[in-house]
């Protein structure tokens, strides 16, 4: 079947209007001049120009811009370490418990994460802020990390290593220049995700961070509490506009990194 | 010994910063509160050795828990989590249900456009795709001028801060999460049984009813979970969206430790909901091994 019946045609339509008409009207309001939102009275960017005169928006952005950098640097190690210990240590003492600890964060609700940990860095006196935030996105960041890494790994042909340990690599060489390099589009991809997560989380940076950090999530959701404003507006197509760019660069990089690797095998089947 | 090394450190992280705050949410759950720094009692003493520790779990109790109970609240508050958590799944898989079926029915070079058009949504922030309502459903906003301009209604529309404002707010952030599993099943799904299906005499109602729906049905268990488990505890759209009609576990919870200062409540109330959450957790686990078997 290659032509869209109308009911087909009418659901994607309706679905991606559904999906895409509240962003871009964000987009355009975010344009206008007027301080009262919904009330359109010419084009302007002037609120852009006050967001890059805010510093406490500006502050509030550099730390969690640092945050996402250490948690979702730290959450890909700690996540891939974890991948590979599930997929390939075979038993070990706990390892039920292991997964479960993988697994549960996953479907844990933000508020238990946010409150259990606020709890134990109170219990051991640790100071909230920056080192408290990065702590708790890189624990629930990290079991992300591992979910994508393992589902590489578990179709990974392990022949290849044991190849590479033959012709005298050490293991930890053979990981580097076997297994890395194949698994790497999924570490890639599993950095991006505890990144985005790590950006996008007001609910958990809110019980973990003190005064002296404050991120933009929560910077925003205090600002959008009293209503919508032409400055949150600017903000948020800014956030979009990012992420849009970043997706498509994302899928790009992996299409081309696709076919280039198609060519490849074509190529190793003709000199067979 | 490498290995060891490999093992122990992503255990010894989730250990430290997953399970043991988890035992002391429930430790605190059990203690009373205080007025003081923490705001609650008792803590554990150790210096006063095996005393100490008796005197410490001599103090502990249900208290908190008895006064979930008391208090109607919180029951109603997690009844109501869980109402609107059905709710709103079933209105994302009613909205979710034809887009992942075009979808999978497109034409196949559309196919890659269309899954980046469902995912890039979630990769957006939530907190702006929740406040991108606020602006559309207020008294003032666009969707009630729209109404307004166009005749259809003469008093604008009091939608935001109710609990339609709150299920708009989930069908439409928790949508790709039901596409995404839906489409998957449909898109594996073999055309010619559909036209098997036809020449046997089903109508094309009958056709999709019969043939298309049963085989869909675990994208269709798969997406309602992945929508309802994190509904439950939802925090931030409640809060944003809804008024103060809209009770939310998440929303109590959130209220009891920042602004009553409650801990021991606030840990109980945590406690309490996770236990509710076990239920749906372990059937989605099972309906996900099965599946997994059932593809094996």
């Amino acid at each position: 079947m290659n032509r869209l019946s109308w009911f087909n045609t009418v659901s994607l339509t309706l679905g991606f209007a559904f999906l895409y008409i509240p962003m871009i009207i964000l987009i355009i309001f975010s344009f206008n001049e007027s301080k009262l939102v919904t009330v359109w009275a010419g084009f302007s960017t002037k609120w852009y120009g006050e967001l890059l005169q805010n510093e406490a928006f500006l502050d509030a952005a550099w730390v969690t811009i640092r945050v996402a950098v250490f948690s979702s640097t730290l959450a890909t190690i700690l996540g891939t370490a974890a991948a590979y210990v599930l997929v390939r240590s075979g038993r070990f003492f706990g390892r039920t418990l292991f997964s479960g600890m993988i697994y549960a964060p996953l479907v844990m609700p933000e508020v238990i994460t946010g409150l259990s940990l606020l709890l134990l860095f109170i219990g051991i006196g640790l100071d909230r802020g920056i080192l408290t935030i990065v702590l708790a996105h890189t624990t629930f960041s990290m079991c992300f990390v591992s979910v994508v890494v393992s589902s590489r790994l578990i179709t990974f042909d392990r022949s290849l290593e044991e190849a590479a340990l033959d012709l005298g690599c050490s293991p930890a060489q053979a990981f580097r220049l076997v297994t890395l390099p194949i698994i790497a589009p999924a570490v890639i991809s599993g950095w991006l995700l505890a990144f985005t997560l790590s950006l996008d989380d007001l609910v958990i940076a809110s019980f973990t961070s003190g005064p002296s950090a404050t991120t933009l999530p929560i910077k925003i959701f205090s600002a959008v509490r009293l209503g919508v404003s032409p400055e949150i507006n600017a903000l948020s197509t800014i956030m979009i506009a990012v992420v849009t760019v970043g997706v498509i660069a994302a899928s790009l990089v992996t299409k081309r990194a696709m076919v280039r690797q198609r060519q490849d095998e074509l190529a190793a089947a003709r000199t067979e | 010994m490498r290995r060891a090394v490999l093992i122990a450190i992503p255990y010894v992280w989730l250990l430290a910063l997953f399970l043991v705050p988890f035992f002391i949410v429930l430790k605190i759950s059990l203690s009373d509160t205080a007025l003081a720094i923490p705001p609650y009692t008792p803590t554990l003493d150790l210096s006063a050795g095996w005393a100490g520790i008796k005197d410490f779990f001599s103090q502990l109790d249900l208290e908190n828990y008895v006064w979930l109970t008391e208090d109607d609240l919180y029951w109603k508050a997690y009844l109501s989590s869980v109402k609107i958590a059905l709710i709103s799944t079933f209105f994302t898989l009613l909205v979710g249900y034809p887009i992942a079926y075009g979808m999978a029915r497109a034409p196949q070079e559309w196919r890659p456009t269309l899954m980046m058009l469902v995912i890039l949504p979630f990769w957006t922030s939530f907190l702006i795709r929740v406040y991108a309502w606020m602006g559309i459903l207020s008294n003032e906003g666009y969707l009630n001028q729209i109404l307004l301009w166009t005749g259809i209604i003469s008093t604008p529309l009091t939608i935001l801060n109710t609990s339609t404002a709150v299920y708009i707010g989930i069908v439409y952030t928790y949508l790709p999460f039901m596409i995404l599993p839906i489409y998957s099943a449909l898109e594996r799904m073999d055309g010619s049984l559909i036209e098997a299906a036809e020449d046997l005499g089903c109508s094309r109602l009958q056709a999709f009813w019969l043939v298309t729906i049963p085989l869909s049905k675990p994208g269709i268990i798969a997406g309602c979970f992945l929508v309802m488990i994190p509904v439950i505890g939802e925090f931030v759209i409640p809060s944003l969206l809804g008024g103060s009609g809209t009770l939310m576990i998440g929303k109590v919870l959130w209220e009891e430790f920042f602004s009553n200062r409650d801990w021991p409540v606030a840990s109980a109330v945590a406690i309490v909901l996770l236990l509710i959450l076990v239920i749906p957790i372990v059937l989605f686990q099972r309906n996900q091994q099965k599946q997994a078997e059932a593809e094996g």
